[in-house]
């Protein structure tokens, strides 16, 4: 009972053996058993967080949220899954069939994709490869294309303005979220997924490299790109961005494909900075591992979540000078520091306590020198360039 | 070893084939009738006129540029950070003197105007 994906596998696996399958046949059919089951956990989650992030979004804003569709509202999400289902697909005239159908596929593939390599527990690991991180920041990237074919085989204006605009944004982000992840393989030295997270088992990165942590998490927002963040599809600008062309299930893969990049970044900053599946009893029972591992990611998802219906959206000078003048130098004085820390506190072999204490107070020093010079360093607002205009006033009302 | 690259590669063929099932789905059940009017691109109500392919700010080359220098940087520099603990100082070292004189670049290019948005 201790292990009991474990004694499901060798369950599956004995029974086909005993069928007569051949071995390599088994592991290939446990393996599609597998990927089948992480891909439709993920669908079924979203189906489920979609309605948590609309309530959630009505409680923060004051009103209800759905409420009509069984008690709670729970049975929105399907309800709008059927009529999703039996809309019809508009295609805009002179849109370039092949990438404007491509697209969605792309979006919501490069986002499950990711999954392939996540450790749920100590021993249920999907692909445990040398090269976890950088598969993740290869893969991540594939999201960027799907959103630039998306804009540009729409024809529609709003359309590639949006795409043009997402692109310098994700593109920017992307440089401070590496270089964030690269503290922890820099802690863990290694790029192993299952390695980083046995690493930081009594001490989470959290404690140890918490400014990396900041970092990556505004960071993977603006990938994410939802509020603050929401460039790409500025409604008030953009009309939709680069799906505004996209109607029933192909817009409806991107609405998921965004959702489910929400709880996958979530799943990430579990992975490299919350200690993954670690937590009490879990190396005992792994199945609890697997629910640690969830309920710590749906956690961050909250917080993401909070933070978005909290803040304003920002502007695209103002984004862009964020990435390339605060979070990109600040990443990279950081993953000095953190480095050089790091291997003077290996020669000298202190307790793990004192190591997680220097290591927090370092990265706590960086974060506030950095923010009292970026406080210092803000341009003072100054009117010159757009002077007060003379307010027009409608003829025989002047007074004096 | 090779095993997780063969997870990896199933994993890929369903992670495209899922979506493509929920895409195709509705040409089966959905209504399909278009019209001239339906499909007409959208701009706020009014028609397009003209090409829609605009021109945009030459901008977001020089940030997709700046991008390409620091992306390679950041290859480099996971085996720097994963072997971190074995090297002696003086790779070490070197890893900070290239992290420098790339940020030397970037602080170049800041004064330059070309992180600037007009």
């Amino acid at each position: 009972m201790a292990d009991l994906i474990n004694v499901i596998e060798e369950w599956i696996t004995n029974l086909l053996l005993g069928w007569g399958v051949s071995e390599e046949l088994t592991l290939f059919l446990l393996q599609a058993l597998g990927s089948v089951l992480v891909v439709v956990v993920c669908f079924v989650i979203v189906i489920a967080l979609i309605w948590v992030e609309r309530k959630l979004a009505g409680r923060i804003q004051d009103r209800f949220g759905p409420n009509r569709a069984g008690p709670f509202g729970i049975f929105q999400s399907f309800a709008d899954i059927i009529k999703i289902f039996t809309k019809e697909y508009i295609t805009p005239e002179g849109a370039e069939k092949g990438a404007f159908n491509i697209a969605p596929v792309l979006a919501i593939a490069s986002v499950l994709a990711i999954w392939a390599v996540f450790p749920f527990a100590i021993n249920v690991i999907g692909a445990d490869v040398h090269v976890g991180v950088l598969y993740i920041v290869a893969v991540g990237g594939i999201g960027i294309l799907a959103i630039l074919m998306a804009g540009w085989s729409s024809n529609n204006r709003y359309a590639l303005l949006g795409a043009s605009r997402s692109v310098a944004m994700l593109v920017s982000y992307e440089i401070p979220m590496i270089v964030s992840l690269l503290v922890p393989v820099l802690l863990a030295n290694s790029m192993k997924l299952s390695a980083i997270v046995e690493a930081q088992q009594p001490w989470w990165f959290l404690l140890v490299a918490p400014t990396a942590f900041l970092i990556y998490l505004i960071s993977s927002m603006a990938e994410i790109g939802k509020a603050p963040f929401d460039l790409l599809e500025a409604e008030s600008e953009l009309v939709a961005g680069y799906h505004t062309e996209y109607s029933g299930m192909k817009f409806g893969m991107f609405y998921v494909a965004e959702f489910l990049h929400q709880f996958t970044v979530g799943s990430l900053i579990t992975i490299f900075f919350l200690g993954g599946w670690g937590g009490p009893l879990a190396v005992r029972w792994p199945i609890l591992g697997v629910i640690y591992f969830y309920a710590k990611s749906f956690g961050v998802y909250l917080v993401i979540s909070w933070i978005r219906l909290s803040l304003p959206r920002v502007r695209i000078d103002e984004m862009l000078n964020l990435n390339w003048k605060f979070l990109i130098p600040v990443s990279f004085i950081n993953l000095i520091a953190v480095a050089a820390a790091d291997r003077v506190m290996q020669d000298l072999e202190l307790a793990s306590w004192l190591y997680v204490g220097v290591m927090f107070a370092v990265n706590i020093f960086i974060l506030v020198v950095a923010l009292l010079l970026a406080g210092k360093s803000r341009p003072a607002v100054t009117r010159e360039k757009f002077p007060p205009r003379p307010v027009a006033v409608p003829p025989g009302t002047e007074s004096k | 070893m090779q095993s997780y690259w063969i997870y990896i590669g199933i994993f890929l063929v369903v992670a495209v084939a899922v979506p493509i099932i929920a895409v195709a789905l509705p040409v089966l059940i959905a209504p399909k009738k278009p019209s001239r009017r339906k499909e007409e691109v959208y701009e706020c109500g009014i028609e397009t006129t003209g090409n829609v392919r605009v021109q945009f700010k030459s901008q977001y080359y020089i940030y997709a540029l700046i991008f390409l220098v620091f992306d390679i940087e950041t290859v480099f520099l996971f085996p720097w950070a994963v072997s971190l603990g074995k090297l002696p100082l003086f790779a070490v070292v070197e890893g900070v003197i290239f992290i420098a004189i790339l940020f030397g670049g970037l602080i170049y290019a800041m004064r330059k105007g070309a992180l600037a948005w007009y």
